[in-house]
């Protein structure tokens, strides 16, 4: 066992775990947050996508402990003084879900897709979320919304 | 996932110590292989240690004629580098094409390399493009680095520092994506440049990537699509499963060589 310390949406998170502890088991089990998901848990689906130090992984196939000192950003730290992000609200606006369990990981990475590639078009959108899996194949309104989050924030 | 002691190292030289004191350590770069390895429970390492926060091997360096990237260096560094989209396009191209966004913003080039997967993308590059490969130990030839399936010239305890890639003239990556993977079916890397014309071929040996010397010979006469459209690589020794057969596989080499001729004319 060893501490891990790190920050996860702003706040100090530290927890006294396994080395062999996933980052995502760490932001599920021991802070609680279960917004992240985990789908396959294989790194092929993309529901446990997380931002580490602004960068859009798969939190399923990292260590915690590789996380160490690191800024973490999950899907709960989205939203500002209680307003969605404009990702958040482009997928409710244009239903880019239908079930909702990959939703989490679209919506990160679509945020960290905006931050790389600030104009987007639907071809370069659905090669990008190559990493993001929907079994319930609502890409065409996942793909709207991503589109009209892009315009939004531009 | 055994249970392992980890460490993260800030140094090379604290990475070579703690290297030489476990009793069968494992080094993880940005671990996109090796974790999900490790939790299907196929490697049982004493000790994991992470090289991925060793800023001395997170660098590119464009000098001379030749680029040069540290080992820890992220796929998405690469794809993005002004400095390798300027002289060495394709090898740009090739580290854009490597599984996902979030997968190449934690896979290395030197843990690419080290694992040497029978379909990776980057042995392509460095075989195509007569990369040198130095290590903690000495500089390896590319030619000479990668022995077979996952096998490599590293020795115990030898740490991949940086890859030299030698500016080509020309040169481009086709890959024929699995399309769920997106791990290569086929790829082919051609080059032309000092060391003459190759053509590295990834996702289709037995034994990993290997050259095409009748495919180079052709090209070093004429670099056409044409010249390599009727140069078959015989079935043998070709990788056969669900995904398509050998034959199929060795067709694709033809296939991918012409594409990637035709984009580096």
């Amino acid at each position: 066992m060893s501490v891990v310390a790190m920050t996860v949406n702003g706040k100090p998170a530290s927890a006294d775990i396994e080395p062999r502890t996933l980052l995502v088991q760490f932001i599920r089990e021991q802070l609680g947050l279960t917004g992240t998901h985990v789908g396959c848990d294989t790194s092929q689906c993309g529901a446990c996508v997380v931002h580490v130090d602004g960068r859009a992984v798969k939190s399923c196939t990292m260590l915690a402990a590789q996380a160490e000192g690191a800024e973490v950003l999950t899907i709960e730290g989205l939203a500002a003084n209680g307003d969605l992000h404009p990702v958040q609200k482009a997928f409710r606006e244009h239903h880019g879900l239908q079930c909702g369990f990959c939703t989490p990981g679209m919506i990160m990475t679509a945020v960290d897709l905006i931050r790389r590639k600030p104009e987007l078009d639907e071809e370069t959108v659905r090669e990008e979320l190559e990493g993001n899996i929907c079994r319930c194949t609502g890409y065409h309104n996942i793909v709207k919304a991503i589109l009209a989050a892009s315009q939004e924030m531009r | 996932m055994y249970q392992f002691n980890y460490e993260r190292p800030k140094t090379l030289a604290d990475a070579e110590a703690l290297l030489g004191k476990a009793d069968d350590p494992k080094i993880l770069a940005g671990g996109q292989t090796l974790i999900p390895t490790l939790k299907q429970r196929l490697a049982m390492p004493s000790d994991v240690i992470d090289i991925g926060g060793i800023k001395e091997l997170d660098f590119i360096r464009a000098e001379g004629d030749a680029v040069m990237i540290g080992a820890a260096t992220r796929h998405a560094t690469v794809a993005t580098s002004p400095d390798v989209r300027k002289h060495n396009p394709a090898l740009a191209d090739l580290a854009g094409w490597i599984g996902d966004p979030a997968v190449r913003h934690m896979g290395t080039l030197g843990g690419s390399i080290a694992n040497n997967d029978p379909a990776a993308d980057y042995p392509a590059a460095c075989l195509g493009l007569d990369a040198k490969i130095h290590t903690t130990k000495r500089l390896i030839e590319a030619d000479e680095f990668f022995t077979g399936m996952f096998e490599t010239a590293l020795q115990d305890g030898e740490i991949i520092k940086e890859v030299t890639f030698p500016h080509p003239e020309k040169a481009a990556y086709m890959k024929f994506r699995n399309p769920a993977s997106r791990y290569a079916m086929v790829g082919v890397f051609v080059s032309k440049g000092p060391w003459g014309v190759r053509v590295a071929v990834t996702g289709a040996g037995q034994n990993g990537v290997f050259r095409v010397a009748e495919m180079e010979e052709a090209l070093a006469k004429s670099w056409s699509p044409d010249a390599v459209a009727n140069i078959k690589v015989p079935a043998k020794g070709i990788n056969s499963d669900l995904h398509g057969s050998a034959e199929y596989r060795a067709h694709l080499v033809t296939v991918m060589a012409k594409r990637a001729v035709a984009a580096a004319s």
